[in-house]
């Protein structure tokens, strides 16, 4: 019934959403953002532990569309390990990659990631993908205000 | 059904042929706004293919054409909710500029620190944030009647919170997140027994019920033209005419003086002291061009079919596991807001977009509604009278299919 939308809705997708990784509170987090879709409603929180400037442990807590659960759930498990310069490199390449600004991005860059290349053909839902990557972007310059993506 | 020419009605909306995503259009989003007939389609075409110059202005052919299709468009919207005269007409960009216009004119003149102002817990957003911004320049409060689970207003707690500092109750006259037609004769007769002035944000009540000014007695009714079939970017605002004479003018401008001199002008009187500048003259004649269309089918007929096409989509709803209906007052009009378990309104609006049909995800820019309920989304099919029983059937598969591709 919904084969049009086979490139949005992937299985890692579904089951991103159905069961999220990371989706638990860090106690002793060192950063702590809220991410606020206004447009829908989509709400997180992320929670980073660092070491030096590598990320140890990332999770978060929220609600959203499945788009933007498996987007922040994915996030979760590719930062961890990484450095904040890596991961800063990482939101902006999955930020052209979801926003088609690049016609040939490299999709091995994003590793699994790449599952959530489809919303650049659905502009009212890249939004919902780049929620949490703007979040991290916040955690990662230390702010602790809270962002919207309006 | 009954003998409604809905195959008709169909006929005279040309996007309704539309195919999206391959497949045919089905418009379930008329509380956002409807689309356009053909008659008012080509009455703005006609209009600036043969008629059009500015109005109010010129002794010339066109100037007079164009006045006159525009002063008869106001004569139109007159007798389409029975208002007593044509001064009583004041065309607007949309309900939202009708409601900001009646606070920062009647608003700023009569109500002060300690007033109070009435609305309800199921406003939109229009009928919310202009009575917060004059609340903020003047000190007044805004008192809000509760709802009920079923989103009916509390009326006796309404009742109650009316008092002798009330300047003015606002309320919605039927829910656009919900459909809850309220209450208002009673509303009405209950502010007006302790002198309170009652406005009535009609945008989504205009489309779908007969609307009588003077039978209902309120002060101050809005809508939108883009809700009843007609050009977007025009609404109109009622008003008593004792109440809009002692108005003071919202925007100053041409058209809307009598004499202007360095030292001091003079207004024009009504309608047009409220309409300085240039007016949306082709959408003004096309939003008369939707009146004629709809009185041509007449809005109880209407009523009627829609109350028949809610009755089967909450019939039809019902019986989907998951899914529940948000908005289930007794007094309802054709709208149906719901959740479903595990799956955001988003994705089911991008899923049904693939199937070709259009609904509304969000929060319908009623964010206390959305909040009341704890959840930060419905998805809301609205209908109109060119909807069908059929793309009903279309809706429901469709969700049924997406709770199966979910899992």
């Amino acid at each position: 019934m919904f084969e049009d939308l086979r490139d949005l809705y992937q299985e890692v997708i579904f089951d991103h959403n159905r069961n999220p990784r990371n989706f638990r509170v860090i106690d002793n987090a060192d950063r702590k953002v809220e991410g606020f879709n206004p447009l829908c409603g989509d709400r997180l929180t992320l929670y980073l532990k660092m070491a030096g400037d590598t990320i140890q442990d990332a999770s978060f807590q929220g609600s959203g569309c499945a788009i933007s659960t498996a987007s922040v759930s994915l996030m979760t498990e590719i930062i961890k390990g990484k450095t904040e310069a890596e991961a800063e490199a990482l939101f902006k390449t999955f930020h052209e990659m979801t926003t088609g600004k690049t016609e040939d991005i490299q999709l091995e860059a994003v590793g699994k990631l790449a599952v959530l290349a489809g919303v650049r053909e659905y502009p009212a839902r890249v939004k919902c993908a780049t929620l949490a990557w703007h979040t991290l972007d916040a955690a990662l310059k230390n702010e602790t205000q809270a962002i919207s993506t309006e | 059904m009954t003998n409604f020419p809905v195959a008709d009605i169909r006929a005279d909306f040309p996007i309704l042929a539309e195919k999206i995503r391959n497949k045919p259009l089905v418009y379930l989003d008329n509380a956002a706004s409807c689309q356009k007939p053909n008659a008012v389609i080509d009455s703005i075409s006609h209009l600036y293919r043969h008629d059009y110059a500015n109005i109010h202005r010129g002794v010339h052919t066109l100037s007079v054409r164009s006045t006159d299709k525009f002063e008869a468009a106001r004569g139109k919207v007159r007798a389409f909710i029975n208002a007593a005269s044509h001064k009583e007409i004041i065309f607007v960009r949309g309900a939202t500029e009708a409601v900001n216009l009646i606070a920062q004119t009647f608003g700023r003149a009569n109500i002060k620190a300690g007033d109070e102002i009435v609305i309800t817990a199921m406003e939109h957003h229009s009928n919310i944030v202009p009575w917060q911004m004059l609340c903020e320049q003047t000190g007044a409060v805004l008192r809000v009647a509760p709802m009920n689970v079923q989103g009916e207003l509390i009326y006796e707690a309404f009742e109650a919170l009316l008092n002798d500092k009330t300047r003015l109750v606002a309320v919605v006259h039927m829910s656009n997140a919900l459909g809850t037609i309220n209450p208002v004769q009673n509303i009405i007769a209950a502010a007006h027994a302790k002198g309170i002035p009652v406005m009535l944000d009609g945008a989504q009540a205009i489309p779908h019920l007969a609307v009588d000014v003077q039978a209902l007695d309120c002060d101050f009714y809005v809508f939108s033209g883009h809700k009843l079939y007609g050009p977007s970017g025009i609404g109109v605002l009622y008003g008593k005419q004792a109440l809009l004479e002692a108005m003071p003018p919202y925007q100053g401008g041409g058209d809307m003086i009598k004499t202007v001199s360095f030292e001091k002008s003079t207004y024009a009187g009504l309608p047009h002291k409220f309409e300085a500048g240039t007016p949306n003259i082709a959408d003004v004649v096309g939003l008369g061009a939707a009146i004629d269309y709809l009185n041509g089918i007449g809005m109880a007929a209407i009523a009627d079919y829609e109350a028949e096409l809610l009755a089967y989509a909450t019939e039809q709803a019902q019986q989907i596991n998951g899914l529940r209906i948000i908005g289930e007052a007794a007094e309802k009009g054709a709208i149906l807001s719901f959740v479903l378990d595990r799956i955001h309104p988003h994705d089911i609006g991008t899923m049904l977009d693939s199937l070709g049909i259009a609904i509304r995800a969000g929060h319908h820019c009623a964010m206390p509604v959305m909040d009341f309920y704890q959840i930060p989304a419905t998805a809301r099919a609205s209908f109109a009278m060119y909807n069908t029983k059929e793309e009903i059937d279309v809706l429901m598969a469709g969700i049924k299919g997406l709770i199966e591709a979910f899992g």
